[in-house]
């Protein structure tokens, strides 16, 4: 079961996408897309992502989120610290690059979460409506934690304004917290009219935006020598760690076997959008050339591959058992 | 007409510390910049990734007294960790109050 779901993951669109803008670097190409073509598409995910959320969330009662929504906060506090902890048994790194690194993985990758949706989704579950809150909510914490970690190493505390207003003003919270509201209020005979749009054309534009994906991530690769084979380590077996504390929280907190995979897809990704941005303002002295090989070099194509089907088969086995 | 001597500092940096840049640009007498967007490669090839934004190039033209303290700032705060690089060159301008 968990081969079909690998080799039904490998052979998508969007994660070909993903491998052709890989070889496109690999083969020294000048391919990008357009910075312009790029943001483009990126308000597009978190809009669409937030809008779909927010209708689902419409249709939810309060009482069937809240569990879940405890669980995903504690999973965005223990995480970050779980990862340092480790951090500190693999690799050499000081308390401030093992902060900043706790904090990418605390945090979430929005395009991971994305290609996830659509794996499970394809392979016939329903996902509770409620994920995408569950996202939101689970980009914060994590960075928090993972820069007081840091700041304890230091022995000064972090400019925390600057740091956490880059999160909450960026443009991965205000679209996705606008979307989830926009969504909500316009409830499901409001997203019919925007539907094709936003629905249709959603894998469509997930691929073209997982080939650029690709081509980043692709840079990223000689990092990779440099980084030591405990960072690798790390990169690749902390998914797996942190993937299967989610889906056991989520079947835990009566999430469905999609719905716990989504879980569990959430806390193994690690974020290279909102926490490069925070970490570099509260915290120069680490190295973004360490965290975001990690987090953008080797943990999401790792996850992208195999990590998302992985967890899906964990949390079918799981629900076999019936949690 | 009569032209002025001011001093042209120019920045590039990384687009992640744009605003705090500005902040101080402001905030120690420079009355106008102009932002554009930039790339390339320094000493030290390591910067926050070309994901978000890549470099910024931050121009101003200033007095003498102002450039002091622009100088002293960059130094203490953005040189040591930070991809930052600034030159100075010489430039006339008309109107000079406007600088």
């Amino acid at each position: 079961m968990a081969l079909e779901l690998a080799i039904q993951n490998l052979v998508s669109p969007p994660v070909l996408a993903f491998a052709l803008g890989l070889l496109a670097v690999l083969l020294k190409s000048d391919l990008r897309l357009p910075e312009a073509v790029y943001q483009g598409l990126s308000i597009y995910l978190l809009l669409g992502i937030g809008i779909k959320g927010g209708v689902a969330l419409s249709e939810s009662s309060m009482a069937e989120i809240t569990l879940p929504l405890i669980g995903t906060l504690v999973i965005g506090l223990v995480i970050p610290v779980i990862a340092y902890l480790l951090l500190g048994g693999l690799t050499k790194l000081d308390g401030i690059n093992k902060g900043a690194i706790a904090a990418h993985y605390g945090s979430t990758s929005l395009v991971t979460f994305t290609a996830a949706l659509v794996l499970v989704e394809s392979s016939g579950y329903t996902i509770e409506g409620y994920v995408t809150t569950l996202l939101a909510v689970l980009e914060i914490p994590g960075i928090v934690v993972g820069l007081m970690l840091a700041s304890r190493a230091l022995g000064r505390s972090v400019n925390w304004g600057e740091a956490i207003r880059e999160v909450l003003t960026g443009k991965s919270i205000l679209l996705l917290a606008g979307g989830l509201l926009l969504g909500y209020l316009t409830g499901s005979a409001g997203y019919e009219r925007i539907e094709p749009f936003f629905g249709g054309l959603f894998t469509g534009v997930l691929t073209l935006f997982l080939l650029e994906m690709g081509i980043v991530a692709g840079r990223r690769l000689p990092d990779i020598k440099k980084a030591g084979i405990g960072l690798v380590v790390f990169g690749l077996g902390f998914p797996l760690i942190s993937g299967t504390l989610g889906v056991f929280v989520g079947h835990l907190t009566g999430m469905s076997v999609g719905g716990a995979a989504i879980l569990g897809v959430l806390s193994a990704s690690a974020s290279y959008i909102a926490a490069p941005a925070a970490v570099r303002l509260a915290l120069p002295e680490a190295s973004p050339g360490i965290y975001l090989t990690a987090s953008l070099g080797i943990t999401f194509p790792f996850n992208l591959i195999f990590g998302i089907p992985l967890l899906l088969a964990l949390s079918e086995v799981i629900g076999g058992f019936g949690f | 007409m009569i032209l002025k001597q001011r001093k042209l500092l120019t920045i590039v940096s990384e687009v992640a510390i744009e605003h705090r840049i500005l902040k101080d640009l402001e905030r120690l007498g420079a009355k106008g910049y102009t932002v554009s967007a930039a790339h390339g490669k320094g000493p030290r090839d390591q910067r926050t990734g070309d994901l978000e934004g890549g470099n910024i190039r931050i121009e101003t033209v200033v007095n003498n007294e102002v450039l002091e303290k622009i100088l002293e700032t960059l130094t203490q705060n953005y040189f040591p960790h930070y991809a930052c690089t600034t030159w100075v060159s010489q430039v006339e301008v008309v109107r000079d109050e406007r600088y």
